[in-house]
């Protein structure tokens, strides 16, 4: 392998890359793995089995499912709308999109919070228009999450967006396309991969996220507990093997969704991308 | 389809592209659009097209008025420069694209789709390519699947943006051949936007000079060669010397065989293959031509003349022969020689 690449410098770049995942990545992981050998598997099944434990995975997965998906639709209109037309503000806007990165969580948290709760401004309008309440839901947890997701999805589809071969739409229209059919067959097919990364990010940030929503959840158990939220009361509470028992379970489905994910990405663009290795004739 | 273009203009902020284009093309012919870069060739191109608008003017499409007709509904198939595959497509849904975006009362059924797309990749020569993906593609190949993409829609009227621009040179010239004869097949009318004179003058039926957003000169190839409409035609069509009688010796242009009845211009545009040249036999007069060096282009010879004024001044002149009657002259460089020029092109 090293022989065959024309990029020098192999042997440094690839031990750069190994001491990373290892000292970075895998060695604080394993140790959740192994902590977690203290628990026999009778003990385990009993801690990740429990109603509180299995509702708050199903708040924290579906919850960030939902966020995930809302900000893939938003956050693909909101890269539309930046790189396709120019209007009065566009840079203010492109600064403003990146501003829940720098944000610490905790203040997005408090801010959200006071706003929706249901004697703030926005959670107010809410109630009194639709009844509905965000607050110390689900939904204010998804709120949240959208929030801080949105950001991943406009930065990755941005750039694709900004690449794409307008002659392209042009033929397609030449040939008698109508814009919805340019849109839905042309730009989107092409797009879409870099959509599901953004979806991926997103959904990966929001089973992780802890600060932003821990404020307007209410952490209500069996309601709006997240997982994250448990973790860190099973520590608070020195239970540290329940907390790596219920930790080690998250990674896992997690590492399996992303699998997913990636593999559904390798599903769509290998028909193009493998065999564009074969000889050109 | 014939075309017909009516005070056509275009500009871009202050830069003027297009200014009062009047065009007509008859049905059937292979027009190039001619002209150096940035003379709106492609802009022109565009409009027939309706991928751009212009500011005035009208695009009639077999007498009718398409002005305010959408890209989509002018019955056009547009070839782009760099050709705009359909990179998520197999080549055999790229050529299918414009049948399957039919309204589904005019769209015909899978089996006519695909019976028509393996038929327009026959045509081209490329039906073996028919599941690789654009990608997979050399540039002649994507070229000519851009082309059988616009003709599945069976278009009126066949536009090509500088359709050999991205290709190399042996590529193109097989292309330019095949281009010609797919034209003589199928007999639509098409129109190639190119920078290329050579190019032009070899596949064109008719050919359409543009310069600086305006029509210099339309005429069939050798029309346009061997009568250019002004100066800027003669020089950017084949190869030109050019003589401002001001600077040039009177005497030595006579001698040359410009006499004063012959002048009706300022400036004289001389053909290197109107210019004869010999072995001089005088020897120490004034303004002397002396061969500098020749090269060999194929089956002529391009022989590189340089002229000592009478001021100390020298200039370049360029005289093309064929191959043997060079030979016969023996020639060596820095000989003297006598050139006589058999016809020159006056302008003002």
């Amino acid at each position: 392998m090293s022989k065959s690449s024309i990029m020098p410098g192999f042997r440094p770049t690839i031990g750069f890359t190994l001491i990373y995942l290892g000292l970075v990545v895998l060695i604080p992981l394993s140790t959740l793995v192994f902590k977690s050998f203290q628990l026999n598997w009778d003990d385990y099944v009993h801690i990740i089995t429990n109603k509180r434990v299995l509702s708050s995975f199903r708040v924290s997965f579906s919850t960030s499912l939902a966020a995930a998906l809302i900000a893939g639709f938003f956050g693909f209109i909101v890269a539309w709308v930046l790189v396709r037309y120019s209007f009065y503000g566009k840079r203010f806007f492109h600064a403003l999109i990146d501003l829940p990165f720098a944000l610490p969580t905790a203040v997005a948290g408090i801010v959200l919070a006071t706003i929706f709760q249901p004697s703030g401004f926005l959670g107010k309008l809410l109630i009194d228009t639709f009844g509905v309440q965000v607050a110390f839901k689900p939904l204010g947890i998804v709120m949240a999450l959208i929030f801080i997701s949105i950001p991943f999805v406009v930065r990755t589809v941005e750039p694709v967006l900004l690449e794409f071969e307008s002659s392209m739409e042009e033929a397609a229209s030449s040939l008698g396309a109508t814009r919805l059919q340019v849109f839905g067959k042309i730009i989107f097919p092409n797009v879409f991969p870099a959509l599901l990364t953004g979806f991926a990010l997103a959904f990966a940030r929001g089973v992780g996220e802890y600060g932003s929503v821990i404020f307007i959840a209410g952490n209500i158990p069996y309601v709006s507990e997240i997982v994250p939220l448990l973790i860190v009361t099973k520590l608070e509470q020195y239970d540290e093997v329940g907390a790596t028992a219920i930790a080690l379970t998250m990674l896992v489905i997690s590492f399996v969704l992303l699998l997913l994910i990636n593999l559904l990405q390798l599903c769509g663009c290998a028909s193009a991308q493998d065999n564009s290795k074969e000889v050109r004739t | 389809m014939s075309i017909l273009l009516s005070n056509i203009s275009k500009k871009f902020g202050t830069f003027t592209a297009l200014d009062n284009i009047n065009l007509e093309i008859p049905e059937g012919e292979l027009v190039a659009l001619l002209g150096p870069s940035g003379c709106g060739k492609t802009t022109l191109l565009r409009i027939i097209a309706g991928l751009e608008s212009a500011d005035q003017g009208r695009v009639l499409l077999s007498g009718q008025d398409r002005t305010d007709h959408d890209v989509s509904q002018r019955g056009i198939g547009f070839v782009f420069q760099h050709y705009a595959l359909f990179r998520h497509m197999t080549v055999f849904e790229n050529v299918a694209f414009g049948l399957r975006v039919k309204p589904r009362s005019e769209r015909p059924g899978e089996a006519v789709i695909r019976k028509k797309v393996h038929d327009l990749l026959n045509l081209v020569q490329l039906d073996w390519l028919h599941d690789r993906y654009p990608d997979q593609l050399s540039g002649g190949q994507r070229q000519r699947i851009a082309l059988a993409r616009a003709l599945a829609v069976e278009p009126s009227v066949l536009l090509l943006d500088e359709p050999f621009g991205a290709l190399d040179a042996s590529v193109r010239k097989d292309l330019r051949q095949w281009l010609r004869n797919l034209h003589h097949d199928l007999n639509v009318t098409s129109i190639f936007v190119t920078h290329d004179q050579e190019e032009a003058m070899e596949v064109a039926s008719q050919v359409v000079v543009l310069n600086h957003g305006q029509i210099e000169q339309q005429g069939a190839p050798g029309d346009i060669y061997d009568n250019p409409a002004n100066a800027f035609v003669s020089r950017f069509i084949g190869q030109t010397n050019v003589f401002y009688l001001e600077e040039q010796d009177v005497d030595w242009l006579q001698t040359a065989g410009l006499s004063n009845a012959q002048r009706q211009g300022k400036v004289a545009h001389v053909r290197p293959h109107d210019i004869i040249i010999e072995k001089s036999l005088a020897d120490g007069d004034d303004g002397f031509v002396t061969l500098k060096d020749w090269q060999h282009l194929g089956s002529l010879i391009r022989i590189e003349l340089v002229k000592n004024g009478s001021n100390g001044g020298t200039a370049s002149i360029y005289a093309e022969m064929p191959n043997d009657q060079f030979r016969r002259l023996h020639l060596s460089r820095g000989d003297k020689v006598d050139l006589r020029i058999r016809h020159a092109h006056w302008f003002h």
